[in-house]
C-alpha cells in the first residue's frame, strides 16, 4: 500500500526525470525528426542565402571602395572624387543589408557601431585628423567612423567640390580617409571570415529556444533592427517623433543630400527579404519567418506583414530623395511614413513574437 | 444545521499532518527568498528599476533602497523559525507582513502563486501548527497530540479553492475549443526530448492537454478529499506538475504545490515523516521531558473561527467581482488578478505614449526604455492599470522638466492569444486627466471577438 517510502521513491524519480529534461541542451537540430517545423532550414537559408551573400558582395563593393579611395589618396582630382564617391554609394547600399545582422562576430566587435553611427561628429573627426593619433575602435570614436564619417569627409568637408579636393592636398586628411576605408574593410572582413570559416555551423545548429540560441537573438535583434535602425533611426528620429521639434540633420546621408530615401528604400528591401526567406542573389527564397508563421498556421499574420511592408514602400516611395529637405519643407509625409513604419513594429513586435513565443532574454523571472 | 456545524468545529484530529505541513512551508519559503537572491532578482526587479507600479490603494509600498536586503533576511529568518516552530505566532506574522510587502512593492512581478503564499501565511498565523514537533514545545515544556480538525481543514480548503478556479477559468472558448493559448505555447517547447518534436506542435495534443488541465483542476480537489483516490490523484498532482515545470518557467510554485498537497494524507504518513526527520536530528534531541496534552484549545477560538468564516466567503467571492465589469475579463483585465487565472492567457502588447503640449499640439513620443526595465515595459504594455500609473508618472515627470500644457496620450496594439493586435487604448483620450479607481475603464477600447465562458 501507500507507504512513505513509495512516495519518496517516485518524487526522486520524477525529480530526476526533470533534472534530466531541463539540463538536456535539446535537439541541436532542431530538426524535422517528427513532421515538426525544421528550423534549422530556417537558419541555414538565412546564413548560406541572405546573410552570407551579403556580406561576400559587402566585401567586395569595398575592396572597390578601397582601391578608390588609393587612386583618390594618389591623385586627389574631380574625377578621381566622383568615383571614390560613387563606390561609397555602393558599398553603403549593400551595408543596408548587413545591418540588421548583429550576431556572432559583429555582435562581438561590436561591427555595426563602427559601420554606420549618425549623425557623425564633425568635432571629433576634425580633432581626429588635427591630431593625427587615434583608435578606431574606440567607442569614443563610433561617430568618427564608417560610412557617416565617410559621408562627411567626401561630402561635407568643405562647401563645394573644388575646396573640399583642396583639403585633400593636406595629408592628414589623407590618412584619416584612408584608415577610415582600410578599417570597414578590415572589420568586414572579419565579420566575413568568421562566417565562412566557423560561425555559420554554430549558427545554422543554434536552433533550441533559449535566451542565447542564434534563432531566438536573429529574431530578436531582427525586431530591434526594424524598431531602431529602420524605423527610428533613418526616419522617426529626423523626423521629430522623439523630440520636442524635428532633427533633419540627423539624417543618413546628411552630408551627400540626396542618398537618404534610397538608403532607406533599400533597409526596408533587407527587411523586406530576410522576413520572406528570399535569396540575396536571385529570386530563389528558403525557409524564413514567414513559412515559420505558416507552419503555426498564421497565414493572417504573414499577409498583414506582407501588406504593411508594402505600404511602408510606397509611403518611402513618396518621399522626395533628399530627407533633410523633406523634413523642412513638409514634415507630414515623413511622420507619416513613420506611421506605416510602426504598424509593423506593432506586427513584429507584438504579434510575430508572440506567435513563436522565444524565450526573450529580458524577462528574468519566474512566471505562473 | 447548527447542532451539526457546532460537532464539526470541536471534532479533533492528530496535529502531526499540521506540524509537517508548516515545517516544509517554512523550509520552500526560506529557499524560495534565498533563491530570489540568488538569481539576483531583488537587483534586476526591485533595486533597479526608476519606477514601480504599485497596487491600487498601496501607493505607499515602494522597495527600500539596500533596505530591500534586509527585508528578504527578515523574511527568509521568518520562514526558517516556522519550520523550526520557534516562536511561532511572531515567526508567521512577520512572515505573512514581510513577504506580502515584497510582493505589493511592485505589481510587475505579481503572480497567482505569491498570493496564494501571502493568503496562506496569513491563514497559518491563526493555525496551531506548532502544537506539534516544534521548538516552541521545548521551551513551553507542553505539546499538544490533536488540533482541532477544521485547522487543517483550512489549509485543503484554501488549496481546494485555488485548483478549482484554476479550473473554472478555463471554462471558455479560447481554453476548449481553440486549445488557446498552449497552441502558442506547447509548439515552442520543440526543444523538449523525445516530446519536443513529435507531440508538442500536434493539434491533438493541444486540445488534449487543454481539456485535461480543466478537468484535473477541476477534479483533483475532490479526489484529494476522498481516501479512494487520494493516491491516484497525489500520482496526478506529481504528474501534473512536475509536466509543467518541464514546460514552463514557473520556478517553485510546483513543488510548493506538490508539498502542500501533503496534507490531504491522513496523520499515519505524517507521523512517519516526523518519525523519519527525528532520526536525521537524534543527536538534537532535547534533555528534558515535555508534557503532551491530549487536545490544543484556542484562547480566541470565536472570533478565529468568524474570522476565518468571513475570509473564505471573501475568497469564494472575490475571484467573481469580473462580473461587475462590462467589457471581457481577458481583454481589459478588470478584476483579473487575485482570482486564480494561472497561465491562462497569452497577451503581448506594444504601448507608445505621445507627450503633447495641449497649446501648440507639438508633441514626441517617449522611449520606454528610459524609465522602465524591459521586464516593466513587457508588463506593462498590454494591462491597463499599468498604463495609466505609467501615463500619470510620465506626465509629472515631463512637467517637472518644464514642459508646458502637458497630455499624454498612449497608441497600445495589444494581441490576445493568437488573435491579430488589435488597437487597445482609445488614443484620444488624455491620460494624465483619467484616474485610477476601481470603476470600469471607458477608455479602454472594445475587444472585437467574443470569448464565451465563466
Amino acid at each position: 500500500m501507500f507507504t512513505l517510502r513509495k512516495v519518496f521513491w517516485s518524487v526522486l524519480v520524477l525529480w530526476c526525470m526533470l533534472a534530466c529534461s531541463s539540463s538536456s541542451e535539446g535537439n541541436p537540430n532542431g530538426g524535422n525528426n517528427g513532421d515538426g517545423y525544421d528550423r534549422g532550414a530556417l537558419l541555414s537559408n538565412l546564413a548560406d542565402n541572405i546573410i552570407i551573400p551579403a556580406y561576400q558582395d559587402l566585401s567586395a563593393k569595398l575592396s572597390t571602395l578601397k582601391t578608390a579611395k588609393d587612386v583618390f589618396v594618389a591623385t586627389p582630382n574631380q574625377s578621381n572624387l566622383e568615383t571614390l564617391r560613387k563606390a561609397w554609394l555602393e558599398a553603403y547600399k549593400v551595408w543596408q543589408f548587413v545591418e540588421m545582422f548583429n550576431i556572432g562576430k559583429a555582435e562581438a566587435i561590436l561591427y555595426g557601431f563602427q559601420m554606420n553611427v549618425y549623425p557623425t561628429s564633425v568635432s571629433d573627426i576634425e580633432s581626429n585628423i588635427a591630431s593625427g593619433s587615434y583608435d578606431l575602435e574606440h567607442t569614443n570614436n563610433n561617430d568618427a567612423v564608417g560610412f557617416p564619417a565617410l559621408d562627411y569627409l567626401l561630402f561635407g568637408v568643405d562647401s563645394d567640390d573644388t575646396s573640399i579636393l583642396a583639403k585633400y592636398a593636406d595629408d592628414k586628411y589623407k590618412t584619416y580617409l584612408s584608415d577610415l576605408v582600410n578599417q570597414m574593410e578590415s572589420l568586414t572582413g572579419m565579420v566575413l571570415t568568421d562566417w565562412t570559416t566557423s560561425y555559420r555551423d554554430t549558427f545554422v545548429n543554434s536552433t533550441e529556444n533559449t535566451a542565447t540560441s542564434a534563432l531566438n537573438k536573429f529574431t530578436n535583434d531582427y525586431v530591434f533592427y526594424f524598431e531602431k535602425g529602420l524605423r527610428a533611426n533613418k526616419i522617426g528620429i529626423p523626423a521629430g517623433n522623439f523630440s520636442a521639434t524635428p532633427l533633419p540633420e540627423k539624417v543618413e546621408g546628411f552630408y551627400s543630400k540626396v542618398h537618404s530615401k534610397t538608403l532607406s528604400l533599400l533597409a526596408l528591401e533587407a527587411a523586406n527579404k530576410s522576413f520572406n526567406g528570399q535569396a540575396y542573389n536571385g529570386a530563389g527564397k528558403g525557409e524564413s519567418f514567414k513559412t515559420y508563421l505558416e507552419f503555426l498556421k498564421r497565414d493572417d499574420l504573414v499577409s498583414a506583414i506582407n501588406t504593411r511592408l508594402d505600404e511602408a514602400n510606397t509611403e518611402l516611395e513618396g518621399l522626395q530623395d533628399d530627407f533633410y529637405k523633406q523634413i523642412n519643407t513638409d514634415n507630414t509625409k515623413m511622420t507619416q511614413t513613420y506611421d506605416a513604419l510602426q504598424k509593423i513594429v506593432v506586427l513584429l513586435k507584438v504579434d510575430m513574437l508572440q506567435a513563436f513565443n522565444i524565450s526573450v532574454d529580458y524577462v528574468d523571472a519566474d512566471g505562473d | 444545521m447548527i447542532s451539526k456545524i457546532t460537532k464539526y468545529l470541536n471534532r479533533q484530529t492528530n496535529a502531526a499532518p499540521l506540524a509537517v505541513f508548516r515545517i516544509c512551508f517554512g523550509i520552500m519559503m526560506c529557499f524560495g527568498m534565498i533563491r530570489f537572491w540568488y538569481h539576483g532578482w531583488i537587483e534586476t526587479l526591485y533595486i533597479e528599476p526608476k519606477f514601480h507600479f504599485s497596487y491600487y490603494g498601496f501607493e505607499w509600498v515602494k522597495p527600500l533602497g539596500n533596505y530591500t536586503y534586509l527585508l528578504f533576511v527578515i523574511c527568509a529568518t521568518a520562514a526558517l523559525m516556522i519550520a523550526m516552530g520557534y516562536k511561532y505566532r511572531l515567526a508567521t506574522i512577520t512572515f505573512f507582513l514581510s513577504f506580502t510587502y515584497i510582493e505589493l512593492m511592485d505589481k510587475t512581478t505579481y503572480l497567482n502563486h505569491y498570493y496564494f503564499i501571502s493568503l496562506l501565511s496569513f491563514v497559518m498565523i491563526f493555525l496551531p501548527a506548532n502544537a506539534y514537533f516544534s521548538v516552541d514545545n521545548i521551551f513551553r515544556n507542553t505539546s499538544y497530540k490533536n488540533v482541532p480538525n477544521w485547522t487543517i481543514d483550512a489549509i485543503k480548503l484554501l488549496l481546494g479553492i485555488v485548483y478549482f478556479y484554476a479550473g473554472l477559468a478555463k471554462v471558455n472558448s479560447d481554453w476548449l475549443f481553440r486549445a488557446m493559448p498552449l497552441k502558442i505555447w506547447l509548439p515552442s517547447k520543440y526543444d523538449i526530448p523525445i516530446i519536443g518534436n513529435s507531440l508538442m506542435h500536434q493539434d491533438w495534443f493541444h486540445f488534449a492537454m487543454s481539456w485535461c488541465g480543466m478537468i484535473y483542476d477541476l477534479a483533483i480537489p475532490f479526489l484529494l478529499l476522498y481516501k479512494r483516490t487520494r493516491l491516484f490523484a497525489f500520482l496526478m498532482v506529481l504528474f501534473f506538475h512536475i509536466f509543467t515545470r518541464v514546460l514552463f518557467p514557473i520556478g517553485m510554485f510546483p513543488f510548493i504545490m506538490i508539498v502542500s498537497t501533503l496534507i490531504f494524507f491522513d496523520s499515519g504518513l505524517h507521523k512517519k515523516i516526523i518519525f523519519f526527520i527525528k532520526n536525521v536530528f537524534k543527536g538534537l534531541a532535547p534533555k528534558g521531558t515535555i508534557n503532551f496534552k491530549a487536545y490544543y484549545s484556542y484562547h480566541f477560538r470565536k472570533p478565529v473561527i468568524t474570522m476565518f468564516a468571513v475570509f473564505f466567503a471573501i475568497q469564494v467571492l472575490f475571484p467573481f467581482r469580473h462580473v461587475l465589469y462590462p467589457g471581457e475579463l481577458f481583454w481589459t483585465e478588470e478584476g483579473f488578478r487575485f482570482s486564480w487565472r494561472v497561465m491562462l492567457i497569452e497577451k503581448m502588447g506594444i504601448s507608445t505614449f505621445k507627450i503633447v503640449n495641449s497649446e501648440t499640439g507639438q508633441f514626441f513620443y517617449v522611449d520606454n526604455s528610459d524609465f522602465l526595465t524591459e521586464f516593466q515595459e513587457k508588463q506593462m504594455s498590454f494591462q491597463p492599470d499599468f498604463i495609466l500609473e505609467y501615463a500619470h508618472y510620465l506626465g509629472d515627470h515631463f512637467t517637472v522638466q518644464g514642459h508646458k500644457n502637458v497630455q499624454v496620450f498612449v497608441e497600445s496594439f495589444v494581441a490576445l492569444n493568437g488573435r491579430l493586435s488589435q488597437p487597445y487604448i482609445n488614443k484620444e483620450v488624455d491620460l494624465y486627466q483619467q484616474k485610477e479607481s476601481l470603476k470600469p475603464k471607458d477608455w479602454i477600447l472594445p475587444f472585437n471577438d467574443e470569448i464565451k465562458g465563466l
